[in-house]
């Protein structure tokens, strides 16, 4: 048998993993209790405890804001937040911002019809930064726009069109424009509206 | 009758899904009884396989091992050769070349028995350059040669100009990393995961499993971006959890996390182009000698066809009467390069547009004057010897871009802002201007008989409930694909577009329309579905037997068929007439038609920190048809964004094989900061070869922007800017090359 040309790796036990702690979050405005390890993220603990999978995962190092979610009405990437630091929190993602039955936000509707969103990985990230943004200053300049969306990225649009949605959501909200839903300005084929599926399934 | 939906702002089908957090990615799918696979990969880049060491500390009856030993079938993954094994069996041809699998009921314990298994390699030589590669004699996956007019004209030029041209690796950075799910069930494998050509996987993943192609069905998740990342990869994907699913007795779903993603896909292929051309004194050109390397990496994937769509745009929207092109792709230790949006075409347009612009200098024209003289008009020909007869607008492209730019007033401006530049205070002194233009076509669709070959399928199925369901593969990605091949098939079937359902494709549904790549969705399937829509109306009204002018009596009919019987109706591609390629001599219509662009970037460099800010960016397309403006200026803004960051950022470094930047902190892809505004202007001249005269747009607006922006360096700091990405690193050493009087260019190998 020849020498090996490396040693064995260190080997981390699975059995051995810190114990769990409970940790109690407030998500969309119900309390929630989980048990997490010190080192578990939010956005681990959004997506694989609580099923909360609208909050996406693009870098795992807080580069590309695809997992920003709003921490008591702050936005935070979830990916660098460990969750036992939540203790507490009120934790919004992008479930919560327009639920099942109810309107689109504004920022929604302004992406869909102004072409913010392509692939649609990065736009919930976009709609939790902007959200706040809007809250927080109902008139923002280009360069405050500039500002708060630096630290999401998308590889899609090219950025020209997510600022003219913001542009758009801003002047509904602030009451300048008459909001108009993208299914009423041109007739939209059926599809996620109704919620309806292929005949043979579409397997989800 | 219906109002028309082609050329109006249907919005974006499945956007509402995407803004509320509801599209099903294929990480968001359920995770009950589903095992978590993870890939144990080489860290050099040749070697030979000497053992796979398991960690006895590790509980291996906890997980499952796969190796090649345990493959079923053949251990290839066939695509344009049959070279590249699903694992590793005994040699290394690439760093992180997979050579085990593992799969775990939780994403941790696979982490850990990943990191438990050592894969011993004895390294063997690498080959971690193109030029020594192929002076080394390695194999050439591909070599073409185009031929116009008299080899020897050069010798009756005026004058010649050479130049050598680099181009770095470009990560697609989509910003979903790549992901797949495989469960094996009665009626065989099931696959669910990001990829944009679901029947590359069924036709592929047969052999090595052996399994019938009946048996593989492919369902594309919501996709987080592709721009051809998505194309070939994800077959390699696929194989790795349908094998870890077979030994699981589990679903098994891998998605790769982002450095993984950026080390081991596929990536622009890098390389070089050296121009030789030959002008008359007044600004002709006479002949061009073009030769075209690009780096394919350890295994062929597409690299032949992307080196065939590179050759045939490396003479450009010009009249060149004599031509030679020499393109080789030849492999190396590299993981492979593949597909990305663009397809070779921006490389060799990188280019000549760098390379005409030095031209021009050499004459005393203006790079805008040297264009006009050269550019094709209607009875000239392409180096193909392919004559496009009026589908032509590279004159057009360029007045409007000059026009909408204001191109000669802000070049004439930019000149005083620099002539005052040392006037200045503070950092002010340091800041230069400038503006460049690149003029450019691409062609639509697959390359040369590709079309012909795919003979794609796509149709309708009307339902019970009087809607009409789009029958395709073709995949959405980002670019709109079900928003609008549901308006070709309203405006084929005349009835408003909210009576259509189109949705993410899945194998066991759909038929096999090809792949969705080449810029090809939009004008060959959505020209099928117009015709197929058409087709349709006829055969449901000849089985009523009465005309169904109204939407609510065509939609009532087709419930009462559809209620009866499936009720569908497929239709199969047919070339246009007159089409004809000659694949052995590349002679002819390579392809059907070309969209044609001139892009302008206005530009800021600092002379004292090397970076560059581009200003503002006009985009100007010769487009045929614009199917839905908001869609249609979404791709141009987007590839004019990844065009910049090709051009400027994205600078993948390599390190004994492996990128030593992986990660997005170290890879600069823009940000909303690095982004101009972006002008799109559209001119549409329909062409008769698609039934909706539109031509394919999405692959185009990556060739511009990275001459445009090295010409516009070249006004600003009077460098020739002939490798990028011109970082500033590179601006900078330029810079200093200038002043020292050695040759002002900014080349240096990694």
């Amino acid at each position: 048998m020849s020498q090996p040309l490396k040693g064995p790796q260190p080997l981390p036990d699975a059995r051995s993993a810190p114990p769990r702690q409970m940790v109690r979050l407030i998500v969309n405005g119900t309390e929630r209790e989980v048990a997490v390890r010190p080192y578990d993220v939010l956005l681990d603990t959004l997506r694989n405890d609580l099923g909360l999978t609208g909050t996406t995962r693009g870098c795992d190092m807080g580069t590309c804001g695809c997992c920003t979610v709003h921490m008591d009405g702050v936005p935070q990437l979830s990916c660098l937040t460990l969750t036992l630091l939540a203790e507490g929190a009120e934790i919004r993602t992008i479930e919560d911002v327009a639920p099942l039955g109810t309107d689109l936000h504004p920022v929604q509707r302004a992406f869909a019809t102004q072409g913010g969103s392509q692939c649609g990985f990065c736009t919930p990230g976009f709609v939790m930064t902007v959200t706040e943004l809007l809250d927080r200053n109902p008139s923002p300049s280009d360069d405050e726009i500039r500002r708060a969306i630096s630290g999401n990225m998308c590889r899609c649009t090219g950025y020209n069109k997510i600022v003219d949605s913001v542009r758009t959501a801003a002047a509904e909200l602030r009451g300048e424009v008459t909001p108009k839903a993208p299914e009423e300005s041109v007739p939209t084929p059926v599809g996620p509206y109704d919620k309806v599926r292929s005949p043979g399934g579409n397997g989800r | 009758m219906a109002e028309r939906a082609i050329g109006t702002d249907v919005p974006r089908i499945e956007g509402i899904e995407k803004l509320t957090g509801e599209a099903v990615y294929v990480d968001d799918l359920p995770t009950e009884g589903v095992w978590f696979g993870a890939t144990v990969r080489s860290d050099v880049p040749r070697g030979r396989i000497a053992s796979i060491d398991r960690n006895p500390a590790f509980p291996w009856d906890e997980v499952v091992v796969v190796t090649a030993a345990d493959i079923p079938g053949r251990n290839v993954i066939p695509l344009l050769k049959e070279d590249q094994p699903a694992l590793a069996a005994r040699e290394i041809h690439h760093a992180e070349e997979p050579v085990a699998l593992v799969a775990a009921p939780s994403r941790e314990l696979a982490a850990r028995a990943a990191a438990a298994l050592t894969v011993q390699v004895e390294p063997l030589p690498a080959t971690l350059d193109a030029e020594a590669a192929l002076a080394a004699g390695a194999e050439v996956f591909k070599r073409i040669e185009i031929r116009k007019g008299d080899p020897d004209a050069a010798d009756r030029a005026d004058l010649i100009v050479e130049g050598t041209y680099r181009f770095g690796s470009q990560e697609h950075v989509y910003i979903e990393p790549q992901g797949m799910q495989a469960e094996w069930t009665e009626a065989g494998l099931v696959l669910r995961g990001s990829l944009q050509c679901p029947y590359y996987i069924v036709g592929s993943l047969g052999a090595l499993l052996d399994e019938p192609e009946d048996r593989i069905r492919v369902i594309q998740m919501a996709t987080g971006g592709g721009f051809g990342g998505k194309e070939e990869y994800p077959t390699l994907l696929a194989a790795h959890a349908a094998l870890l699913s077979r030994a699981a007795g589990h679903p098994v779903r891998i998605v790769y996390d982002r450095a993984e993603d950026m080390r081991a896909t596929t990536k622009r292929h890098p390389g070089r182009v050296t121009h030789r051309t030959g002008l008359t004194r007044d600004g002709r050109i006479v002949s061009m000698d073009v030769d075209v390397l690009l780096d394919a990496g350890a295994y062929c994937t597409l690299s032949p066809v992307v080196l065939s769509r590179g050759a045939l745009h490396a003479t450009g929207p010009y009249d060149v009467p004599n031509a030679r092109v020499l393109a080789r792709a030849v492999a190396t230790n590299f993981p492979p390069h593949g597909a990305f949006r663009g397809f070779g075409a921006p490389q060799t347009i990188f280019a000549l547009e760098t390379h005409l612009e030095e031209c021009a200098e050499r004459v005393g024209l203006s790079g805008v004057e040297f264009r006009r003289r050269n550019l094709l008009r209607p009875g000239g020909t392409l180096a193909t010897g392919q004559d496009l007869g009026q589908d032509i607008a590279a004159e057009a492209v360029l007045d409007r871009a000059l026009k909408e730019s204001g191109f000669e007033e802000r070049r004439a401006a930019f000149d005083a802002f620099n002539a005052q530049a040392a006037r200045r205070e503070g950092a002010f002194r340091f800041q230069r201007r400038g503006i460049g233009l690149a003029l450019f076509h691409h062609g639509a669709g697959f390359t040369g008989s590709g079309e012909v070959t795919l003979a794609s399928r796509a149709g309708l199925a009307g339902l019970p409930d009087g809607t009409v369901l789009v029958l395709s593969a073709q995949t959405e990605i980002g670019q709109g694909t079900r928003t609008v091949l549901a308006q070709a098939a309203a405006d084929g079937l005349g009835l408003p577009v909210d009576r259509i359902r189109s949705v993410d494709p899945d194998t066991a549904v759909a038929p096999n329309s090809g792949p969705t790549v080449a810029s090809r969705t939009s004008m060959v399937i959505g020209g099928l579905l117009l015709r197929a829509g058409q087709e349709f109306r006829a055969k449901v009204e000849a089985a009523a037997g009465r005309a169904l002018p109204t939407s609510d009596e065509f939609c009532a009919e087709i419930a009462r068929q559809a209620g009866e019987g499936p009720l569908e109706h497929i239709v199969q591609y047919q070339a246009p007439p007159g089409i004809h390629w000659d694949e052995e001599h590349y002679r002819g219509d390579a392809y059907a038609t070309y969209a044609w662009a001139c892009y302008v970037a206005a530009l800021e460099v600092d002379t004292l920190t090397g970076e560059t800010q581009v200003l503002d960016f006009t985009a100007v397309q010769e487009v045929g048809r614009v199917l839905n403006p908001v869609l249609a200026s979404g791709q141009i803004e987007g590839g004019v964004t990844q065009g910049i960051g090709w051009a400027l950022l994205e600078n993948v470094q390599w390190e004994k094989g492996r990128m030593r930047n992986a990660t997005m902190t170290d890879y600069i892809v823009p940000t909303f900061p690095d982004t101009p505004p972006i002008r799109v202007h559209f001119l549409e001249h329909p062409h008769d070869r698609a039934p909706h005269g539109a031509k394919g747009i999405g692959e185009l607006p990556m060739d511009g922007p990275a001459p445009a922006i090295a010409n516009a360096l070249r006004h600003a700091l009077g460098i020739h800017v002939r490798e990028i990405p011109a970082t500033a690193e590179r601006v900078l050493s330029a810079l200093e090359a200038g002043r020292a009087g050695s040759a002002p260019t900014p080349e240096s190998r990694p």
